[in-house]
């Protein structure tokens, strides 16, 4: 299988990019993937954080375009869980640090960089490249965007933020990026229920793309960023389970859409146990 | 809607609707984005075509994009000062 590049983002930030990247990533990763999370960031870098290992960061991508550092200098393996990668972005730096061709440069070194199995020992290349990029339709968009094949846009049930998705899904189909796929992020099954949010339906009625998932609102996510782990590494909750039926489908498995309405009428608890009970996975 | 409001019949629109319409809207006007320059050139477009039919007063010529409620519709003001005599369809008499 050859690597694929997968830009995640946005245009509008706060939706949860960086939250979706680290969860898909670690996802893959747990379905038995070789996996690096590209920081694209600059300037501005979370990604480490969300994942938890900030405190092992030493050289960044910039260290690497520049030269000044070797790509596995600045790869920082993820000890939870085999075959997951980050690639930090400069902090003390700006957008204007790379350019297009750097990037794609760049995303040529990861493709042809050789992983080693932790079991087997065995050498292949990462299954994927996920670019988690930053907010806005400038640079720092169009060089994250530009080395990756396929896009993943985030967005929240709130008029500014699909607006913004539908202004970044026409600069990306004018890139040629496909497939283009959406993720619907902080849904509020009780809400939609009332009548006071978004559905699935009018925002895919708008946008007109393929939906790859739905990330209902879970307090979860905060604890997990509070404790610097990706929730789809260690916590059962309607949002990692989310991410881990996202992961699988990006991986081309056919995963019907959780049953969010039940979610909302019964309750966390009761969807929990309807989850282990009946619907067990693999 | 709230609870009293969906126990008491309240009727009305959701706000979900009212988002729904509003994005759509917005949407739509995203969209169809023309720069002024472009506007511009339109004007000068039209004028033109109009000039080999009739005089127009060019000074108080209208030219706006106006968003009703589900479309944007191109809206044009010409004050006519005369028409053209050769313009006359001659087919016709």
């Amino acid at each position: 299988m050859s690597t694929r590049v997968i830009v995640i983002t946005s245009g509008k930030g706060g939706v949860g990019k960086t939250t979706s990247t680290a969860n898909i990533a670690a996802a893959l990763a747990k379905f038995g993937k070789k996996v690096v999370a590209v920081d694209a960031d600059v300037g501005l870098r979370n990604l480490d954080v969300i994942m938890g290992l900030e405190n092992r960061v030493v050289y960044n991508f910039i260290d690497v375009i520049e030269k000044t550092a070797r790509l596995e200098a600045a790869l920082v393996r993820d000890k939870r869980v085999p075959g997951l990668y980050l690639l930090p972005a400069a902090q003390t730096r700006t957008k204007d640090a790379v350019n297009q061709e750097q990037m794609i440069e760049l995303c040529e070194q990861l493709k042809n960089f050789e992983v080693q199995d932790e079991q087997t020992g065995a050498i292949s290349h990462f299954d994927f490249i996920l670019l988690d990029c930053p907010a806005g339709i400038e640079s720092g968009f169009k060089n994250a965007a530009v080395g990756a094949d396929e896009a993943l846009v985030v967005t929240t049930p709130e008029i500014p933020a699909v607006r913004d998705a539908d202004r970044i899904i026409g600069m990306l189909e004018s890139m040629g990026k496909s497939p283009i796929r959406l993720i619907i992020n902080r849904l509020r099954p009780n809400m939609v229920q009332d009548g006071d949010m978004l559905a699935k339906e009018d925002i895919l009625d708008v946008l007109a793309i393929k939906l790859i998932g739905i990330v209902p609102e879970d307090e979860t996510v905060i604890k997990s960023t509070n404790n610097g782990e990706p929730m789809t590494l260690s916590i059962a909750s309607p949002a990692a389970q989310a991410y881990l039926n996202i992961a699988d489908r990006l991986i081309g498995n056919d995963v019907p859409l959780m049953d969010l309405q039940a979610y909302a009428s019964r309750g966390f608890m009761q969807w929990l146990k309807d989850l282990f009970r009946g619907k067990k996975r693999r | 809607m709230g609870f009293l409001a969906k126990l008491f019949g309240g009727g009305g629109e959701t706000s979900r609707e009212k988002a729904k319409d509003r994005l759509r809207i917005v949407l739509i006007h995203d969209r169809t984005d023309i720069s002024p320059q472009l506007l511009n050139d339109l004007r000068e477009d039209m004028i033109n075509v109009l000039t080999k039919y009739m005089d127009i007063d060019h000074d108080k010529i209208e030219l706006n994009l106006d968003r009703e409620d589900q479309a944007v519709a191109l809206v044009a003001n010409v004050p006519i000062l005369r028409i053209k005599r050769g313009s006359v369809d001659v087919n016709a008499n």
